[in-house]
């Protein structure tokens, strides 16, 4: 079999290819047939055998849609190689289809010749009608152009539970095994730990067990000794050339989790209150951050995502670390709430897992159009940090960072990460948490000239001085507050200057954060392509491909978004041009071209998904020239 | 060398600050801040571990006028800010100053959910059944017929009763006091600050400007006798000049009707005895209407554990590794 995956458009017309030491593969049934499990149970064979590997699960907003509908169908895409994976891939070598409606809605990413598995037995009247077939698809020669492997999944299954004593609907719940079972042989993949999983999960019930291990058995078995063409065979994809370390296996949202946790180690704190309302797709790291107790975290679900936002802003003025977390709406309804820290100059993280908006939108799908709504989105002028996540481990960083900021600047820090990064995992070599960064927090204890609202000269922070501290009783507010005592103040220079140092405060982050670097390629060329979030693997793998090609293209990815790099405007007049890929209308670029008034270009796409590599790649061929020395494979 | 000398004891005026206060004068604001500075300096409170957190509003200023911890938040959500507070440290004493249009009408919500976790606060709401600090529209708590610049025909909107509120909501502690009955209204805030757990305090408020008199129903001189029952664990629910008056459970219409002792035959044994931790019976003594009197102190008191104390249940320290959390699961080595 190959594994190359067609690069098509622009991309293929100039005779480029992917390596083909990678392979996408995705596993897509019913809301109900355990795609999620077995994709993640691939995932991790895949990531024990060192591949380097990128997921993403694509699930529904209802929870268990009719069954055999278009609308619920779930599915898990996992992109692994010997080589670097910066994505989840753009074409499918391999499609897992349990259904009719999982076929109809995802035979159209499988690339020409791909491998399509499907569950001929659940392919009925009934289902294919529900899908919206006319006509059987593995009848009519409408999938000649790929690899069809119809099994009776279902049937094979029975089989491998013959006198078991299963009910048929627990054998009926065992199928993804049989297919995860068929998909480990075709890559050559060990069982070990997934068999293990099995005992543990079901650990109570040995029957069930048993059975699922005899599924999981039987589909490999079934790729051993079945009668296929020739050419399928199995594909080992050997280890990616990583960094030694001990490695593991990391979400978004576990990453953001630990990062927290992480950086209230680094700020010395001993308590972060994590206030949250449960919403999609932000949920999980609530999920994730209740039962770290131990570590110094409580977790409160509120009421509301008002009360939520409310609860951590008072556990900041407590002296603990206030973080809260939600998706776009809920962020909406948090922006007043964001005033008062502002105003009040409170550490505090708001953690905006983004989905396609406005209003509920499209919750279980990604976006990044809150960017205005996290630099912009308040009455008043009300300026706030705003950083963002590249990649799922890349949020352990980002998280630390806020911790950071929000600590050493008395401020609210917007950390912005999306649906796919908080649901996406990725490998993660685990840090050294002695080479952590450390930035302890020096709470206000001098009662001696104390004033709340008197900064510090070089960071214009004021000082956190907590309740239960003698001599620093104090009160602070949403109305203007005195430029030292932080009584009320309604004189208008105070206003005026405190507007100004609150402005000044949050500009001045730029001199202590690190100058914008180039991701890839030169500090200069003919085009820059300028990233922000979870656009960085899209990006990366397409500008790659094209400086393959010979074209003069660089990668910028941007980590802080408010205040910007200091340097980032010099750096891109070094540019011809400047595109932006955005899963939005065109948010950072306004942003750009409004800070530095250079020519950025707007490249969107708002359709709920990650960008294909193939997208931006035909985008920077458009923009760039072909260079005679050029080294395109 | 130094001596220790015990610590001189606090005046209530020790617990003022040093701004100008900004009611209008002669407000009910002035008569509670007076409690409120007496009651902490007879529980020997510290100002250090004292925070007084509130939403926005007249009565919301509140915690400028003290010299303890303040935070002055945003509309309505006071109670979420202040759970966020204890949250951070139980250990200290968290008072939520709010009012009718606050706590009853934007931040509705809030209350609720703050009273039915029980979390540990003194919860003081000043109904004064108008919008003040906007210049006096109709407010959750006004009664039909009231004339303001938004109901310029009277209003048309039923009340919410505030006690009535709190018991529903789950709270395990409501009770209710008049502005300028300071020395009630003290032992009420006494009582709402020995409870651990969301302690409700309603207190009848008057503003003078916009709302001026609304209560005089029941606190004027001349009919407050008639018109007020202060209620006592333990004691009989009497009231009225000589104590003559009382309350006598109907069972059979299931109410709380007004008797004279030694009319009808009426003997103080068929006087209701006041059970604070009743409370169908302080539903009941909420739920009051004239002209039965208005029920004022502790109408209900049950604790339970508090939201904090079942938070921190399992102690407060430390003690997970950063290394064991990032390699718990599956890991490789490569």
């Amino acid at each position: 079999m190959s594994s190359s995956s067609s690069v098509p458009g622009a991309a293929q017309a100039a005779g480029l290819s992917v390596p083909r030491e990678q392979a996408v593969v995705r596993f897509a049934g019913d809301s109900g047939d355990g795609m999620q499990i077995t994709g993640a149970r691939f995932a991790m064979e895949t990531a024990l055998a060192g591949s380097d590997l990128a997921t993403f699960p694509d699930f529904p907003a209802e929870i268990r849609a009719p069954i055999g509908t278009t609308f619920g169908v779930s599915a898990f895409q996992i992109h692994f190689g010997s080589v670097e994976v910066a994505t989840a891939g753009d074409d499918l070598d391999v499609l897992v289809a349990m259904n009719p409606a999982a076929l109809i809605t995802n035979i159209s990413d499988l690339r020409r010749g791909g491998i399509v598995i499907v569950d001929k037995g659940a392919f009925t009247e009934r289902n294919l009608t529900k899908a919206g077939y006319t006509a059987n698809p593995l009848e009519d020669g409408s999938l000649s152009d790929f690899t069809i492997l119809p099994l009776d999944i279902g049937r094979l299954t029975e089989a491998a539970v013959a006198g078991m004593g299963l009910t048929s609907k627990q054998t009926g719940r065992s199928r993804n095994m049989w297919a995860l079972g068929l998909v480990l042989w075709l890559y050559d993949r060990d069982r070990q730990v997934t068999i293990d999983w099995i005992t543990k999960k079901f650990g109570k019930d040995p029957a069930i067990v048993e059975a699922n291990v005899a599924v999981l058995n039987a589909g490999h078995a079934f790729g051993e000794t079945a009668e296929f063409p020739n050419f399928l065979r199995p594909v080992p994809i050997g280890p990616a050339p990583v960094e030694p370390g001990v490695y593991r296996t990391v979400s978004g949202t576990e990453a953001l989790a630990w990062g927290l946790v992480a950086g209230l180690r680094a700020a010395g704190l001993d308590r972060m209150v994590f206030a949250g309302y449960p919403i999609t797709p932000a949920s999980p790291i609530l999920h994730a951050l209740t039962g770290l107790r131990a570590h110094g975290v409580v977790t409160f679900q509120a009421e509301d995502e008002i009360a939520a936002i409310g609860a951590a802003i008072g556990a900041s003025f407590g002296g603990a670390l206030g973080v809260t977390s939600s998706s776009g709406p809920g962020i909406a309804l948090k922006t007043e709430a964001l005033g008062l820290a502002i105003a009040t100059e409170l550490p505090l993280i708001v953690i905006d897992s983004q989905r396609a908006g406005p209003s509920t939108g499209l919750p279980t799908k990604t976006e990044q159009s809150d960017l205005f709504q996290a630099v912009l989105g308040r009455n008043g002028d009300a300026p706030m940090p705003v950083i963002a996540a590249a990649t799922p481990s890349d949020a352990f960083e980002v998280a630390i960072e806020a911790v950071r900021l929000a600590t050493k600047y008395m401020t609210p820090v917007f950390l912005l990460t999306d649906g796919y990064l908080t649901n996406a995992a990725e490998p993660w070599r685990i840090p050294d948490v002695t080479t952590l960064p450390s930035f302890p927090v020096a709470f206000r204890t001098d009662p001696e000239g104390f004033q709340p609202f008197v900064r510090d000269p070089a960071t214009l922070a004021r000082p956190w001085a907590r309740p239960g501290t003698p001599g620093l009783e104090h009160r602070i507010g949403g109305i203007e507050r005195d430029a030292g005592s932080g009584n009320i103040s309604y004189d208008p220079d105070n206003h005026a200057r405190m507007t100004e140092t609150r402005a000044a405060k949050v500009a001045g982050i730029a001199a202590d954060i690190p100058e914008q670097a180039v991701a890839q390629g030169e500090e200069e060329g003919e085009l820059a392509v300028v990233g922000w979030g979870s656009t960085f693997g899209p990006i990366h793998m397409a500008v790659q491909r094209a400086r393959l090609a010979g074209r003069k293209v660089s990668h910028i990815h941007l980590r802080y978004i408010s205040p910007l790099p200091r340097n980032l405007g010099d750096l891109l007049r070094r540019f011809d041009r400047v595109l932006v890929p955005e899963m939005n209308n065109g948010q950072l670029v306004m942003l750009l071209r409004a800070a530095y008034l250079v020519p950025a270009e707007r490249f969107s796409q708002v359709n709920g998904k990650p960008f294909k590599v193939s997208t931006i790649l035909g985008a920077i061929l458009e923009r760039t020239r072909e260079h005679p020395t050029g080294g395109a494979a | 060398m130094t001596t220790a000398t015990a610590p001189v004891p606090l005046q209530p005026k020790d617990f003022a600050s040093d701004q100008e206060v900004r009611w209008c004068p002669g407000c009910g604001d002035y008569a509670i801040l007076k409690a409120v500075q007496k009651v902490l300096a007879e529980l020997g409170a510290s100002r250090e571990n004292t925070v007084f957190v509130s939403g926005i509003g007249c009565s919301s200023r509140f915690p400028y006028y003290m010299s303890t911890y303040g935070f002055h938040t945003v509309h309505g959500r006071a109670p979420a800010i202040a759970t966020g507070v204890k949250l951070a440290n139980p250990a200290l004493d968290v008072w939520v100053m709010t009012g009718d249009g606050d706590g009853l009408s934007i931040g509705g919500n809030h209350m609720l959910h703050v009273l039915r976790r029980n979390v540990d606060l003194q919860i003081i709401l000043f109904n004064n059944e108008i919008y003040g600090l906007t210049k006096g529209q109709y407010s959750p708590t006004s009664r039909q017929g009231t004339r303001s610049p938004t109901s310029p025909a009277g209003s048309i909107e039923r009340p919410l009763s505030a006690a009535t509120f709190a018991l529903g909501a789950g709270g395990r502690f409501v009770a209710r006091g008049i502005d300028t009955q300071q020395g009630p209204l003290v032992e009420v805030l006494k009582r709402a600050h020995a409870n651990r757990g969301a302690s409700f305090v309603e207190v009848f408020q008057n503003c003078l400007v916009f709302n001026d008199g609304v209560f005089d129903g029941f606190t004027d001189r001349k009919v407050a006798e008639e018109r007020q029952i202060h209620v006592e664990h333990g004691k009989p629910l009497l009231y009225g000049k000589g104590r003559q008056k009382g309350l006598r459970l109907n069972p059979a219409a299931l109410t709380l009707e007004t008797v004279t002792l030694g009319e009808d035959g009426v003997t103080l044994d068929q006087v209701m005895v006041h059970d604070e931790t009743n409370r169908t019976l302080a539903g009941m003594l909420a739920a009051l209407e004239g002209p039965a009197p208005v029920a004022l102190g502790v109408l209900y008191c049950a604790p339970v554990t508090s939201f904090t104390s079942a938070v921190y249940a399992g102690g407060e320290a430390v003690t997970g590794e950063l290394d064991a959390l990032l390699r718990q699961g599956k890991t490789w080595e490569v």
